[in-house]
């Protein structure tokens, strides 16, 4: 499937279009918790990348794992997170999917095979080859999926991942988001090859890039690229170029790119595209769209709801956790 | 049975790999060179490269790749050759390694070994000789073993393939020849206890890993001049054994701490404030630290010994102590 094309079915557009709302409606939702002091810390939006994690997600199995950033609700919500767990997470609260100790920037859903929510920018990608190999060894056939920026392409951690992952031919799916800013740095600024895909030729490990913004494209890529990785050849580079429309955190004043350049970026956004594509060939009518905001409205705040009835865990258990039935 | 410290740990590598299909070794030469200290000569022979893994000089990724795999259902014995060159896997180790569990909400257990060989005296200068348990000794969610005998060369190691959380073992590299008589049957041993490696009543000396030998001379030494010196072997920095150093305090009312790092903030500090806190009023004189001097290691000998503790210096703060005072 080329850029621009729909998907097979009807269902599976829908599908597709859904998983998108879903996203950005539980993260604008965030924004307005934040601004009441529901949510506190870091909050990395995914606003504008949503076609990533859902075209990505498309292309592996329940069986397979997931390694993400501090930037993951996304993926976590693409991959089955129940919103309401993943909003209680957000809010510290004991039913959160990490009892509420990680927050936003630590996800974790071991039962669905989401391996976090880390917050140290590559820290995740050395996990990701180690929950591969321990695949390998035991013979499993899933594959590791590893989300990551552009800017942990700079981290030492990519590069020995990169090596390691060929050399050992790890059943590793490195996704690399590249949304053409590590915080406020611009991707011209802070990698001398900023075709990122182009790196992995120096590992020998095959690679493409696709268009980000475009969800079809990106589960087509996903798709061949997980069907490489699962053929055991060792590890695919994908890279996804797209592009965040919200600051980086709550915190940033976005003092290093333009209003202009931001807006150009709207046009090209998924939850607007995708659904235009859909009405002009007519998968997709106004009431059905109507339809479907309203449930995923009604997921959101029964998420919401979720996370404010949800107990805080009780100060006696601060230590618990630090080590195994301890 | 008459064996050395290195062989012992090749025993128990050995056995490690036998007895649990789970369990597979990797780090810096293990393989094909046979461990920069010889410890894994003949494991690649006999056991092939699946298990016995050469990893490329990316201390941070493999590493994690051991944090990943055990996470994967994997019982990984990752060797890093040196503690100076653990600091490139600090982020793997401090951030990951340590928290995950706690962040997680409790999802994950990381039953993962890393074994390094730490300290001075072979002239190698600053890069290659420092002392760095205790700082890993701060971080809760990690264990922290310093075998300093045959025994314990032996049989730490089975104990933490068992324990459910990372496990950091310091082998001083001055330990590796150590001769001696080692039970054949010796089987695993304890890891939450300090021993007392010789009993006394006029001074406790507590120390660890690379320094008992030393301590133990020191007490013969004293010993001839009518001083009977109490020798406690912490063995594990963390959790630490306080009951045992107390009972010890209790006994002989004064303790000189013996520990190869740099004074300033070492763990000989963190005893002696433990001392403080609980035995204060137990003690005749002031505790008393005997630490390595605050300089990067030199590499002439005269000058490498005058910086570390000896014999003679453990000797005579013991001596100092016990002068009549006022
Ligand atoms: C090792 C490390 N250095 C710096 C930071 C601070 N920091 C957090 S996010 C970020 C930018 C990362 O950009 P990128 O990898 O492109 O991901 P994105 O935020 O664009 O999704 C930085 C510098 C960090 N968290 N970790």
């Amino acid at each position: 499937m080329a850029s621009g094309e729909l998907p097979a079915t009807r269902g599976h557009a829908l599908l597709l279009l859904r998983e998108m709302l879903r996203i950005r409606r539980f993260e604008e939702k965030t924004v307005e918790l934040y601004s009441l002091g529901k949510i506190r810390g870091f909050l990395h939006l995914y606003i504008g990348e949503e076609a990533v994690a859902v075209g990505a997600m498309q292309a592996l199995t329940p069986d397979d794992s997931i390694v993400a950033t501090y930037r993951e609700h996304g993926q976590a919500l693409a991959r089955g997170v129940p919103a309401g767990a993943l909003m209680a997470e957000l809010f510290g609260k004991a039913n959160g999917c990490s009892r509420g100790r990680g927050g936003s920037m630590h996800v974790f859903d071991v039962s669905r095979r989401f391996y976090g929510g880390y917050a140290i920018v590559g820290g995740g990608l050395p996990v990701a080859l180690g929950l591969a190999l321990a695949d390998k060894l035991q013979g499993h056939s899933r594959i590791t999926a590893c989300f990551f920026g552009d800017g942990a392409v700079a981290e030492g951690e990519f590069h020995e991942s990169l090596n390691l992952a060929a050399l050992w031919k790890l059943p590793v799916l490195f996704l690399c988001e590249n949304n053409l800013y590590a915080m406020g740095t611009a991707l011209i600024r802070h990698q001398s090859q900023t075709d990122i895909w182009r790196k992995a030729e120096a590992y020998a490990i095959p690679a493409d890039a696709v268009d980000g913004m475009d969800v079809v494209a990106v589960e087509a890529a996903a798709r061949r690229a997980a069907e490489t990785v699962r053929r055991g050849n060792g590890p695919y580079l994908l890279e996804a170029r797209t592009y965040r429309f919200r600051a980086h955190s709550m915190y940033d004043p976005e003092l290093y790119r333009t209003k202009e350049e931001v807006e150009r970026w709207k046009q090209r956004d998924p939850l607007v595209t995708f659904p235009a594509a859909l009405r002009a060939r007519r998968v997709l009518s106004e009431a059905e769209l109507a339809a479907m905001e309203g449930a995923v409205a009604t997921e959101v705040d029964a998420a919401v709801r979720f996370a404010e009835d949800g107990p805080w865990e009780p100060v006696e258990d601060l230590t618990k956790d630090v080590y195994t039935g301890a | 049975m008459k064996t050395t410290y290195r062989e012992a740990v090749r025993a128990a590598l050995r056995e490690a790999l036998q007895s649990d299909p789970r369990v597979f070794l990797m780090g810096e030469d293990v393989g094909r060179y046979g461990g920069a200290y010889a410890c894994s000569k003949g494991l690649l022979e006999e056991f092939g490269p699946e298990r016995v893994r050469d990893t490329p000089l990316s201390e941070s990724t493999f590493v994690g790749a051991g944090i990943g795999a055990a996470i994967g259902g994997m019982r990984p014995i990752v060797e890093v050759m040196t503690v100076n060159f653990s600091l490139l896997a600090l982020d793997q180790i401090v951030n990951n390694a340590a928290t995950l569990r706690h962040m997680s909400g409790g999802q994950l257990s990381i039953p993962l070994v890393v074994r390094m060989a730490t300290g001075g005296g072979r002239q190698l200068a600053a890069q290659h000789s420092h002392s760095l348990e205790g700082w890993y000794a701060h971080v809760p969610g990690i264990k922290v073993l310093t075998p300093a005998t045959l025994e314990d060369a032996r049989g730490m190691l089975p104990t933490a393939l068992r324990d459910p959380d990372p496990v950091f073992i310091f082998e001083h590299a001055l330990l590796y020849p150590m001769e001696g008589e080692l039970d054949e049957n010796i089987g695993p041993v304890d890891i939450s206890h300090a021993v007392v490696r010789r009993a006394g009543r006029d001074v406790s000396l507590i120390t660890f890993g690379g320094c008992l030998g030393k301590v133990l001379e020191a007490a013969e030494t004293l010993a001839a001049q009518g001083i009977n010196a109490e020798v406690i072997d912490v063995r594990v920095l963390r959790p630490l054994d306080t009951a045992a150093i107390l009972t010890s305090i209790a006994k002989t009312h004064r303790a000189v701490i013996v520990d190869e790092a740099w004074r300033t903030g070492s763990f000989a500090a963190e005893i002696s404030a433990r001392i403080m806190e609980r035995a204060f009023y137990e003690l005749d004189a002031p505790v008393a630290r005997v630490c390595s001097a605050e300089v990067p290691m030199p590499y002439p000998k005269h000058l490498e010994d005058a910086a570390l503790p000896q014999v003679d210096t453990i000797a005579h703060t013991v001596l100092e102590m016990l002068k009549p005072h006022g």
